[in-house]
């Protein structure tokens, strides 16, 4: 079979999803989630050709003399393709056991479906005409399902997507449109081939635009702010999508334009990435800290993790900038591995931040706690999540920080001083952010999940569905899998990095031998053997030396006063108190302190103490530029009186003007 | 011996301690306990039955255990008398670090697991520290890092050689400050004290007793070993010895001695002549520290060394 029509099975699949899921059956509709894992599984064996190549090119459907249908893939598209499979066979398993008992599920089958497929077609498309089409189907259906919660709050969270990304949208049609105009051309293949004769004024040009527009979706700094607003809303199912899958194909069309289609650039292309990406790793991951929203904290993190792949993706065009095409091919396998693991565990982290919520009823921390005793599983597996989402070895995410670390560091062998200087600092950066991450996830796990549970809503909490655990467990096993065999990854992503920058990333077989001018080496197989062996041989002495002792179980350390509440424990906002203070500058805290007597000023009756940061950007940036919409449309309004005389005098006036300039 | 250089680190690192504790005592004119006392409170926690909070969860028992085989693996990648080390390749200056990340991540989770407010004092506070300490310590390691073309520490002892630059002056002094931090000495935290508003590390394993004590305290002392290796290896390599070592394994071993004994020294001093600064002190020491990091990369680039 063809590429063609592997393809087409798996659309047909996905297709079958959304009308399986309209049956009044509920439990049909519960298994009708097996038809996009049916699908996802189908795109999967697709992309083994697409990587491999060679390039698959469908037939193009006219829609009118201009724009045309067409899908193609290559091995950028292939990569991508095998990210959102991975991410969809999980969130399809995870589906099952989640809509159960959920009231209207049809509407959310279909839209899930839709979202799904959109985002293979942004990934696979020929054309720009196809790549806007997809990319606006993807909004929509992300709108529709950030509102499947009738409230006031999903209805502004929705109001405030569809602007910010259509805000995006825009800039990417004119950044599209712009190459159309330049290079005579619609189809990304031959303004591929034209780009090369561009002036480089703009390029740039496509440059810039290509940030904004990407960014948008895939919430760089200061474009982020939709994202702490969306992700949270959405059903917990579709969170994992939109986090771990829909800001890739923002990260893929960033790809596909800057590096792909426009090829080389000059140097600053390459900090400003390395500065657009530091920026948003350190201030996404500081603002998430300071979140005791479960998933606002998540949507936060993803926003940082954007940042870090953006390092990578920076010192890639630094090296193509000076033409050292080997280093950068290895500073691109960097960033695709960091955007495939973050697709990993952030879809699981969503996905245990999902059953949590399902089990509690509520995304706020503190009132959690002690959860690990009553889902052992969801709490195991969030654990996997948070270990490799910190960059610990031996998981996933240390494998790929490390990559992007080298990678910086190699930085440091380029001709110009600013290089020079940006290359490390951006490893500082990766280490000021993988430090607070380690403490965000810390705080996060600890009062989530341990200690004692804070409000009724923990107690009453039970496992979640065998579906959901299952839906888990396959990212938390990739997790591992990928972490301790970086050699599979790797060998998937290197033909894609051939393909784009024209060298390959070499890589020795035990562990990870770069050659580029670096001899150093890194195996986490042989990290976790150590360990293992390590414990083994502690174990034992243990064992040997120590014997069987007793083991009594007895209260916490009360310091003798008998009586520990669980309100007692540190709690979330405690626990990042100390960075509130060195952090001030950043966060502006503020405190409102109400302090009520029954007789002042002696005796208090009560305190009450209510602590917050100030949103910078919304505070300093979206409020005022919505003010000034705001003023500007009022003025605009008085022109719409509603009356048809003055109406039909614009029109006068305009035939007149036409008339008089228009010859 | 070339495989078996990661045990000096593991069986010797409760002397350096008794050596810092016994030299401290000396300094405050103080007899103080003897040098082996470390090994005898091991054993004797070794042997010890436990008493374990009924709060704690599975976490609780497990974090002795990995920060005790993280704190080992660290102890094989550092080269300790002979280069390269023998499991060197496994991992480079980044891993090591990253594999104190992880058993800082379990011993805060730990910390937690009780559910007692000392526990989540302890971890909120060694996590802020190590929002402080990791960037200025990864930026002085770079420094020395960048000017080889690698992070692997054999290979930055190996080249780093004898010439002793200003970029290694201050990249070395940030790094000094990065160890009193991470080793949890004053003035950033105290280690010979239970007070409970002002502990760090005590306060996260302030519910552990036994072997898993002996456990966290143990990896703890070799954790301080690793990092004054670390920094012998990187800024006065002088006298390691290339693999195969021979004889001269002997003399590089009394000069590893002589290097260890220099830093304890200086531990020793620092803890005895400063006072436990405030918490919220801490930032500009830290703070400055980095600030040196940045400056011995500037002064790195500028002097094309």
């Amino acid at each position: 079979m063809d590429v063609g029509s592997i393809l087409s099975i798996g659309i047909l699949c996905f297709l079958s999803g959304a009308l399986a899921s309209q049956l009044p059956l509920s439990k049909v509709r519960n298994f009708s989630y097996l038809f996009p894992l049916a699908g996802a599984l189908a795109f999967l064996v697709a992309s083994g050709p697409l990587i491999l190549g060679p390039a698959y090119a469908g037939k193009a459907i006219p829609v009118s003399s201009t724009f045309s249908f067409a899908f193609s893939g290559d091995a950028l598209s292939g990569f991508f393709v095998v990210l959102i499979s991975l991410v969809v066979v999980a969130v399809s398993l995870y589906s099952i056991g989640y809509t159960r008992g959920l009231k209207n599920p049809g509407y959310l089958g279909l839209f899930f479906n839709v979202l799904v497929l959109s985002m293979y077609g942004v990934v696979l498309s020929a054309n720009i005409f196809t790549f806007l089409v997809s990319w606006e189907t993807m909004a929509l259906a992300s709108y529709f399902l950030v509102v499947f919660d009738r409230n006031e709050e999903t209805a502004r969270a929705g109001l405030f997507t569809v602007v910010i990304t259509h805000l995006g949208t825009a800039f990417i049609m004119a950044l599209f449109l712009v190459l159309a105009r330049y290079t005579g051309s619609m189809d990304f293949v031959s303004m591929r081939a034209a780009a090369g004769a561009l002036s480089p004024g703009v390029k740039s040009l496509v440059f810039i635009l290509a940030i904004i527009g990407f960014g948008t979706k895939a919430g760089i700094i200061p474009l982020h702010t939709w994202i702490p607003r969306a992700y949270p809303v959405a059903p917990s199912n579709i969170t994992p999508l939109m986090s771990g899958v829909m800001i890739k194909t923002a990260v893929y069309g960033f790809l596909r334009v800057a590096l792909d289609v426009l090829g080389p650039g000059p140097e600053w292309w390459g900090i400003a990435i390395i500065a657009v990406g530091a920026v948003s790793a350190v201030l996404g991951i500081l603002y998430a800290i300071m979140e005791n929203d479960l998933k606002v904290f998540l949507a936060y993190s993803s926003v940082e993790n954007v940042g870090i792949m953006l390092l990578g993706i920076g010192a890639s065009l630094l090296f193509q900038s000076s033409g050292r095409t080997t280093l950068s091919a290895f500073a691109l396998a960097a960033a695709l591995y960091h955007a495939l693991n973050h697709a990993l565990f952030k879809g699981l982290l969503f996905m245990g931040a999902g059953s949590v919520v399902s089990a509690t009823r509520t995304r706020n921390m503190e009132k959690l706690g002690g959860l690990l005793k009553v889902m052992p599983w969801t709490g195991f597996l969030f654990l996997v999540g948070s270990l490799a989402i910190t960059a610990l070895p031996p998981l996933n995410g240390f494998v790929s920080e490390w990559l992007t670390y080298q990678s910086l560091l190699l930085g440091f062998t380029s001709p110009s001083v600013a290089a020079k200087i940006a290359a490390p600092l951006g490893g500082a950066v990766l280490a000021l952010t993988g430090a607070i991450v380690a403490a965000g996830f810390v705080k996060t796990f600890g009062t989530t999940f341990l200690g004692r549970a804070r409000s009724e809503h923990a107690t009453a909490a039970q496992e979640s569905s065998p579906w959901m655990v299952l839906g888990m467990a396959f990212p938390a096993v990739l997790c591992v899998v990928l972490g301790i065999f970086p050699e599979i990854p790797l060998s998937l992503i290197s033909p894609v990095v051939y393909s784009i920058t024209g060298a390959d990333v070499e890589f020795h077989r035990q562990g990870l031998l770069l050659t580029p001018g670096a001899a150093v080496s890194l195996s986490t197989l042989a990290i976790s053997a150590a360990m293992a062996m390590s414990f083994v041989a502690v174990f034992l002495f243990i064992r040997l030396y120590g014997g069987r002792r007793k083991t009594v179980s007895a209260d916490s350390w009360d310091c003798g006063l008998p009586g520990l509440t669980p309100r007692m424990q540190y709690t979330a906002t405690a626990f990042t108190k100390p960075l509130r203070i060195i952090y001030k500058r950043i966060y502006l805290p503020s405190r409102d302190i109400k302090v009520r007597y029954s007789q002042k000023p002696f005796f208090v009756k009560a305190i009450q103490y209510g602590g917050d940061i100030t949103p910078f950007f919304d505070r300093f940036l979206y409020e005022p530029a919505t003010r000034a919409i705001r003023l500007i449309t009022g003025r605009v309004k008085t022109l719409q009186s509603g009356n048809l005389q003055l109406y039909l005098g614009y029109i006068l006036i305009t035939l007149i003007a036409l008339l008089i300039f228009g010859t | 011996m070339e495989y078996l250089q990661f045990l000096i680190i593991v069986l010797f690192s409760p002397l350096l301690n008794g050596v810092i504790k016994k030299l401290k005592a000396n300094m405050q004119g103080r007899v103080g306990p003897g040098v082996l006392q470390p090994y005898y409170d091991l054993l004797r926690l070794f042997k010890k039955d436990m008493v374990v909070s009924n709060t704690t969860s599975w976490i609780f028992k497990a974090a002795p255990y990995v920060v005790f085989t993280a704190t080992t693996a660290t102890a094989m990648i550092v080269p300790v008398v002979s280069v390269p080390s023998a499991y060197g390749p496994m991992g480079d200056v980044i891993a090591l670090i990253y594999l104190f990340a992880l058993a800082r991540f379990f011993m805060a989770l730990a910390g937690l697991d009780a559910g007692s407010a000392f526990g989540g004092e302890g971890s909120s506070r060694e996590m802020t520290v190590a929002i402080l300490v990791e960037p200025m310590m990864m930026l002085a390691l770079f420094t020395a890092a960048i000017t080889v073309g690698s992070t692997d520490i054999a290979h930055i002892a190996a080249a780093s050689g004898r010439t002793f630059s200003p970029s290694h002056v201050l990249a070395l002094s940030a790094f000094i400050v990065a160890i009193v931090a991470e080793t949890g000495r004053v003035p950033v935290d105290n280690p010979d004290t239970h007070l409970e508003l002002t502990m760090i590390h005590e306060g996260m394993v302030l519910e552990y007793s036994g072997r898993y004590l002996a456990l966290m305290e143990w990896a703890h002392a070799m954790k301080q070993m690793v990092l004054f290796t670390v920094a012998v290896d990187i800024f006065f390599p002088i006298g390691l010895v290339r693999f195969p070592g021979g004889t001269a394994v002997l003399a590089s071993s009394v000069l590893y001695a002589v290097k260890m004994l220099g830093l304890a020294v200086l531990m020793a001093t620092v803890e005895s002549t400063r006072a436990k600064m405030r918490f919220f002190q801490l930032p500009s020491l830290l703070g400055g520290a980095f600030v040196l990091a940045f400056l011995a990369l500037v002064t790195n680039i500028m002097m094309g060394k």
